[in-house]
């Protein structure tokens, strides 16, 4: 099984560390391993820092569902923790090409910017992309204005995601859920077992002791893998700096056309978002905290355009990431509610 | 909020991690301690706050004051009955090091899930009321605790506000709590006098507790280090996880450090099957490395074409790990349907799956005085030592040399569930020590359900054969035929059984569920 179509870009790869977009990696890893020298009489788990901790736990999970899955997929929303999954997922089997397809359930709201790069990315590593669209759900005209966030995150993202999952028989997903998004996440294991009806109950999970997982399941249920469960939104930027992973534009600050509408500073993307009486666009400096569909997504005033600017701005914030999010602001419960209904 | 932990860390973060656990009981206001320390470390953010203003209005049990304990009770269900049922796992950090909190439930029942957080805690918070002093849960946590590992602990006496911050109160506490662990071996034992509720001694030293000279909760968790290295854990054992051959020119193992380093150039074994080659390069994304250590992800190749597959050990030439086919080990069981001798169950330990029998249970532990008893089978939530037996040979070692290949889970083979988890005693399964060698593996040990079931055969024999013997005795007028009869009955009736058995067996084969029907009825 061969996803990926033979690239310049793999096969430069196989053949040395350096690595176009990668300049710092040779070099951390060279200063890691010149520190456990002189440390050979104490434990070298010490030595590690808490990214290369967090990165090989990671590692450690993608092996394990390649190993004991048939048909695998890692679901890329091509968002900042997306792009983590993916650069862990590639250094888990270097040298060999991933071992698994992307899927992209697109809901057709998404960020102009977002599938340009989706596209750029995806050619540039020579990875196989599956991009599943809810065609069901577009013909009955579902969308986010006129159907309202709720019943168009359950059509065209829910259901589109299983649909896919369904169509392509795939028996294990990864995804880029961490604990620290959201209450009801922080209890969620890292092998999340679904039924046939992709259905997820909270009261029947398997306990995960030390790095064991229990990977056997039986036909028609499947697992959704979160190979960075143990992650914060803070390790999330610091990889991405340590790492040099490229990232959706859209994150850094720029000035923008923004409509302010229900407390929230929404980018209009394309002319599908009809202006309200007494709304008008501005352009502000803004940047995004979490990508999704743009008509769902609050922009922040920000002037951070760089890295390093985002990270501190992220650590001054007095905010959580969801906060922009307009579908999380259903009620408390309501994430849990979601899930158990299998969105993701 | 402490100034000291005000957050101006550097763009780039180097710090390390510390993973710890906090158990107690629903009352002893764990939950309220974690949404404490989150708060005071600047975790939570002015969204969630408001959420939680809106969530201790509906859910609160402090009347107008914040609820810290709804920060971290997630699920709708727990928050309607007020227990935390299931590990949360916190997460927040300090400029000087990031915190993983492995948050578990204090219920008898939810034993399971605290063994499962401590699993891969270094540190455990065991909480105790200061009204209630040492309680049996207490005992039980601390036991939970040492029996995965765990070997630093910090005894926070919680609200202290409600017995008057009186010093006498906490010195009672702190000896009776080291006088009731004293079998379990800690390394530390750190207690702290603390309000959870009101933040003393969370983040900075209380000024109620001026009789307390030692660190603040989040000033210990900051700077304590631990030194989790024997000496053996130097050793190297690298369990390959999986096999990575892109194309015919690279054969690589790739699989994460369990202990020890590993060089270029040495010379290892791959166990199960003794095999011998050299370490020819360590690969890993960001080009080849020198050598390893444990906790990295890496991919190995060898000089020479030998068969390595997942499950495979690799260790140095002169490693003493050993690959068995039966061992001992404690078992936490995690299941409704109790653990009996003779079961057969799949083994997950290291990247290893196989099947394995339970052979003996040799005694259950009690939590609460830390002494064996015997038992015949172990319920949900209870620890036993078992020996188990492979149907193939797995390399493993004591748990308290490699925490990785020293602990396993057990899975059920018709539902899937995982059954058990447990950690390995030893490598050689001892014969029971209180019955010599033989004759407990024949007729099983004092007080097992085997031994009542040998005697009970014994007696039900001895007392057919008298009546067999009477009988004849009496018929034939002759004491030589009746026992010649009785002998030859009790010589020739399991004989003449098992060929009946055997004709049954082959007669029917393929009807079996008709001949089980037959005798059920």
């Amino acid at each position: 099984m061969n996803w990926f179509r033979t690239t310049v870009g793999i096969d430069a790869n196989r053949h040395g560390p350096a690595r176009p977009g990668h300049p710092h990696q040779h070099h951390a890893a060279t200063q890691h391993q010149d520190r456990s020298t002189h440390s050979d009489t104490r434990t070298s788990v010490r030595t590690l820092t808490h990214l290369q901790r967090l990165e090989a736990e990671s590692i450690h999970i993608f092996r394990e569902v390649v190993a004991t899955c048939d048909n695998p997929v890692l679901m890329y929303s091509v968002g900042k923790d997306s792009a983590v999954l993916l650069h862990l997922a590639i250094k888990a089997f270097y040298p060999a090409p991933l071992p698994f397809p992307l899927l992209h359930v697109d809901t057709t709201w998404k960020f102009r910017e977002m599938i340009e790069f989706r596209d750029r990315r995806a050619k540039e590593l020579g990875c196989k992309l599956i991009v599943h669209i809810n065609e069901d759900g577009l013909r009955a005209g579902v969308n986010p204005f006129a159907s309202g966030s709720r019943l168009h995150t359950d059509v065209m993202k829910t259901q589109g995601l299983k649909q896919a999952l369904d169509r392509h028989k795939f028996d294990a997903a990864f995804g880029g859920a961490r604990r620290d998004e959201e209450k009801s996440r922080a209890k969620e294991r890292v092998f999340s077992l679904r039924s046939a009806e992709h259905r997820w109950d909270p009261k029947n999970q398997r306990p995960e002791p030390w790095h064991l997982f229990n990977t056997r399941k039986r036909a028609g249920e499947s697992f959704r893998v979160f190979p960075l469960s143990n992650w914060t939104e803070s390790d999330i930027w610091d990889y991405i700096a340590q790492e040099a992973i490229p990232v959706v534009p859209l994150y850094f600050a720029k000035p923008r056309p923004v409509v302010e509408r229900d407390g929230m500073l929404i980018m209009r993307d394309d002319d599908r978002m009809i202006l309200r009486p007494g709304e008008q666009i501005e352009m502000r400096s803004v940047r995004f905290r979490t990508l999704g569909c743009y008509p769902l997504t609050g922009a922040v005033e920000s002037e951070a355009a760089t890295l390093s600017e985002i990270i501190e701005e992220m650590r001054d914030s007095r905010s959580s990431e969801r906060e922009g999010r307009l579908i999380d602001h259903d009620g408390s419960g309501s994430m849990e509610q979601k899930k158990q209904e299998g969105y993701f | 909020m402490s100034a000291a932990l005000s957050m101006t860390a550097p763009a780039l973060r180097q710090a390390s991690l510390l993973r710890l656990l906090t158990c107690g009981s629903v009352d002893d206001g764990k939950s309220t301690l974690l949404g404490r320390m989150l708060f005071d470390s600047n975790a939570v953010l002015d969204d969630q706050l408001e959420a939680l203003d809106r969530d201790s209005k509906k859910f609160g049990t402090h009347g107008e004051h914040r609820d810290f304990a709804l920060l971290v009770d997630g699920l709708s269900a727990e928050r309607e009955q007020g227990i935390t049922i299931d590990v949360a796992y916190r997460y927040f950090s300090t400029p000087r090091r990031s915190f993983i909190v492995a948050d578990t439930p204090g219920h008898e029942q939810y034993t399971r899930n605290m063994a499962t957080g401590a699993s891969t805690a270094e540190l455990a918070i065991i909480l105790v009321d200061a009204r209630k002093g040492i309680l049996p849960q207490t005992r039980r946590h601390s036991f939970i605790v040492s029996m995965v590992g765990v070997r630093h602990v910090v005894l926070a006496v919680n609200k202290m506000d409600l017995v008057g911050f009186d010093q006498a109160v906490y010195d009672n506490i702190v000896a009776a709590y080291r006088e009731a662990v004293v079998a379990l071996g800690f390394e530390s034992i750190i207690p702290i006098p603390l309000c959870a509720r009101e933040g003393d001694n969370i983040a900075m030293p209380s000024p109620r507790t001026p009789w307390y000279h030692g660190p603040h909760l989040l000033g210990y968790l900051e700077t304590v280090t631990i030194d989790e290295a024997p000496a053996q854990a130097q050793r190297l054992h690298f369990p390959v996880q999986w096999v990575n051959r892109p194309n015919l020119d690279f054969r690589g193992y790739a699989g994460t450090i369990a202990t020890g380093t590993v060089r270029v150039g040495d010379r290892v074994t791959v166990l199960p099957n003794q095999r011998h080659s050299t370490i020819a390069r360590i690969v890993t994304a960001d080009g080849d490395l020198p050598h390893a250590s444990a906790g990295q992800a890496i991919t190995l190749t060898l000089a020479d074409q030998i068969d390595v597959s997942r499950g495979d050990v690799i260790v140095h030439q002169a490693s003493a790990m050993q690959a068995r086919k039966n061992m001992t080990a404690r078992v936490l069981w995690m299941v409704d349907q109790p653990l009996r001798p003779g079961q057969n169950v799949i083994i997950k330990l290291g990247a290893v799956e196989a099947n394995a029998d339970v052979m003996t249970l040799r005694h259950a532990v009690d939590i609460h005085s830390f002494r064996d008893h015997p038992a015949e089978s172990l319920p949900m939530n209870a620890i036993g030592v078992v020996d188990l037996a492979f149907d193939k040979p797995i390399p493993t070692t004591v748990y308290g040399r490699d925490r990785e290949l020293g602990s396993f889970i057990l899975i059920d083979r018709m539902t899937n569930q995982t059954v058990a988890l447990g950690t390995v005693e030893e490598n050689r399964p001892k014969q029971a020590n209180d019955n010599g060698h033989v004759v407990p593996r024949l007729i099983g040990r004092t007080g097992s359900s085997r031994r009542r079931h040998f005697w009970a055969s014994v007696g039900r024999k001895a007392v057919e054969a008298g009546v067999l013997f009477l009988v004849v005795a009496t018929l034939a007028q002759s004491l030589w035929l009746a026992l010649a009869v009785t002998v030859a009955d009790l010589l020739l009736r399991p004989v003449a059984d098992r060929v009946a058995t055997w004709g049954w067996r082959h007669l029917f084969a393929g009807h079996r569920p008709s001949i089980t029907g037959g005798h059920a009825d």
